[in-house]
């Protein structure tokens, strides 16, 4: 039998086709998705009132417009869902059947929800992509290195929110529900990523979310769009996705292998 | 070839009686008990044997086969299936072994069978020829043609397990945990499995292990079985021994063609059955020649079967042997 990192890599394709097939099996449930990443919509307006008659902070209006499109736009591509999902296996018993064979579940899971992307985002990414281009247009970065660099930046948010979340689905070795784990992480993730607010309205705590990984995952990649960054700020905003990419993925494996020792494979 | 010695699994299970003020109490202070689930089982499966491992429900079977296939890792003792330690779940490991749960399903439920198999090829790294190969043999043997485009979930319960059998045995293992593999199934349903089991036991000389609470599919496909009560190993040996040395009484069944009377019949045998005219009789090994005679000779009846007694009767009386003999050693 071939190397594991060979084997998961001839694999790849497979799985991703096949979690292509899974997301669009049911046409209501992929409706659901679409919307269910759209708060940053709501929070659009919600800003953008509050500075209708004036720039609130140093934030305009049209800054609003284009960072909570911005912010659409990578929750569009970085979200998932995959601590429910290993949560409800394990409690079931199902998880026994990932285990039989002979692929790291990261890696499965992984290419399962990539494969979704593109599908979640039909629909609200390209009419975010087009209101950001008619109205935050000014506030969005020209600099080309920024452009190009917006790409392993989503990159790196998505991975550390899939380990962030595969390591709470880890959790579900060890504790009955971890659910509840899931929404402490949502709110501490509303709170500090950005996604309720730019991180500069937080006052006294915006020093602390700028380490917490939650920027990492959402706010990095909208500071590259929609901020004329130096290239001090570039390599701290990168640098930081790198190691806390690093950090979540160690702990997703070291939670996951000791989870599995717990695992009792319940039921049947 | 499987061995397993002193193994040994235990299980740390809350306990909490019923009631609010129980419920709250056990916020602030949990009691556990430990259950020893499989406690100091040692056998060893050679290559190519088709084993019974049989208990009553709750007697260790499930978690023994779990340990075996490397879902669980054991409290203690030492486990090793083809060469090697299971709960390490090696690729070599994985690739030569399979567990298939009745009540669990590897199936990608919202998708056709088809693609379930697409992807155990790419994750087992089958290659292209072989798996083509395999899967026609499997469609052949268990007639999955007419299922592999259809979405799992709308498949019978029957259509299901052929096709979870198929998925299951895809990467050609030389191992097969079977845990219940019939349960629910109609019995031409159970027979195509039983009769598929063992023709692949003896194309690719694979070992099988067997748990079913239908004790056809044991007699049918195990000469040897393994008994387990309460996670310890209470027999391991040929089934046809275990029965004679249980109970080496026949059961001889006829159908009468004239009346008998009961007194005459009991002298023939015990009469276990009387249903019209059809009879079940209870006859010692020595006595079923003379039997025989009688009821086909003077009684002139219309067919006759001998039976070994079934072998869920064994067992009952197996276990509740052990219960009695526990109840009177606990008082």
């Amino acid at each position: 039998m071939r190397s594991a990192p060979s084997r998961t890599l001839r694999a790849l394709p497979t799985l991703l086709r096949i979690g292509v097939a899974e997301t669009v099996a049911y046409r209501a449930e992929f409706l659901v998705w679409i919307l269910t990443t759209t708060q940053p919509l709501i929070m659009l307006g919600l800003w953008t009132s509050v500075a209708r008659e004036a720039p609130f902070a140093q934030y305009s209006s049209a800054d609003f417009v284009a960072y909570f499109l911005a912010c659409l736009i990578v929750r569009q591509l970085t979200g998932n869902w995959v601590a429910w999902q290993m949560s409800e296996e394990v409690r079931s018993g199902a998880m026994a059947m990932r285990l039989l064979r002979p692929l790291h579940p990261f890696f499965a899971y992984a290419a399962s929800h990539a494969a979704a992307i593109p599908f979640r985002s039909i629909i609200a990414l390209p009419v975010a992509i087009v209101l950001l281009a008619s109205s935050g247009a000014g506030a969005l970065t020209t600099d080309p290195v920024q452009l190009a660099l917006l790409v392993p930046s989503i990159a790196l948010a998505w991975l550390i929110t899939f380990a962030v979340m595969f390591a709470i689905g880890a959790l579900a070795f060890f504790l009955t529900q971890t659910m509840a784990i899931a929404n402490l992480y949502f709110g501490l993730f509303s709170l500090f990523s950005g996604y309720l607010m730019p991180l500069d309205l937080l006052g006294p705590i915006a020093g602390i979310a700028r380490w917490t990984p939650f920027r990492f995952m959402l706010s990095a990649p909208v500071e590259l769009i929609t901020r004329t960054l130096d290239r001090d700020q570039i390599v701290r905003l990168l640098g930081g996705q790198l190691a806390w990419a690093a950090a979540t993925l160690v702990a997703a494996l070291v939670l996951w292998r000791a989870g599995v020792r717990r695992f009792e494979a319940v039921g049947g | 070839m499987i061995r397993a010695r002193d193994l040994t699994k235990h299980f740390k299970v809350h306990k909490r009686p019923p009631g609010i003020v129980s419920a709250l109490r056990s916020v602030v202070r949990r009691r556990y008990d430990v259950v020893k689930a499989v406690d100091g089982v040692s056998f060893t499966i050679e290559r190519g044997e088709r084993v019974g491992f049989l208990g009553p429900n709750g007697a260790g079977k499930t978690t023994t086969l779990k340990v075996l296939s490397g879902l669980l890792h054991p409290t203690s003792g030492e486990v090793v299936v083809e060469g090697c330690v299971p709960y390490r779940r090696q690729a070599s490991f994985l690739g030569q072994i399979t567990l298939v749960m009745g009540q669990k399903s590897q199936l990608i439920w919202d998708l056709p069978p088809a693609e379930t198999y697409a992807m155990n090829r790419a994750v087992f790294d089958v290659p292209r020829v072989q798996y083509d190969q395999t899967l026609a043999e499997l469609t052949e043997l268990l007639e999955l043609a007419p299922l592999l485009d259809k979405p799992t979930r709308q498949l019978s319960l029957g259509e299901r397990m052929k096709c979870e059998l198929a998925a299951a045995l895809l990467h050609r293992p030389t191992t097969l945990f079977l845990d219940e593999p019939t349960i629910g199934l109609d019995v031409a349903m159970q027979v195509a499995i039983r009769d598929f089991v063992r023709s692949y036991n003896q194309r690719h000389e694979a070992t099988v292990l067997l748990t079913s609470h239908y004790m056809d599919d044991v007699v049918a496909l195990c000469p040897r079985i393994i008994v387990i009560d309460q996670g310890k190993l209470i027999h391991d040996g040929d089934l046809r021994q275990l029965i004679k040395t249980m109970d080496p009484d026949k059961r001889v069944s006829f159908t009468l063609t004239q009346p008998i009377g009961d007194d005459e019949l009991a002298r023939l045998g015990t009469v276990l059955a009387r249903d019209g005219q059809r009879i079940t009789l209870r006859v010692g090994e020595r006595d079923v020649a003379g039997v025989i005679a009688r009821v086909l000779g003077a009684l002139k009846a219309a067919d006759l079967a001998i039976e070994d007694p079934p072998l869920e009767d064994i067992l009952r009386v197996m276990f509740g042997k052990r219960r009695g003999d526990r109840a009177a050693e606990a008082s």
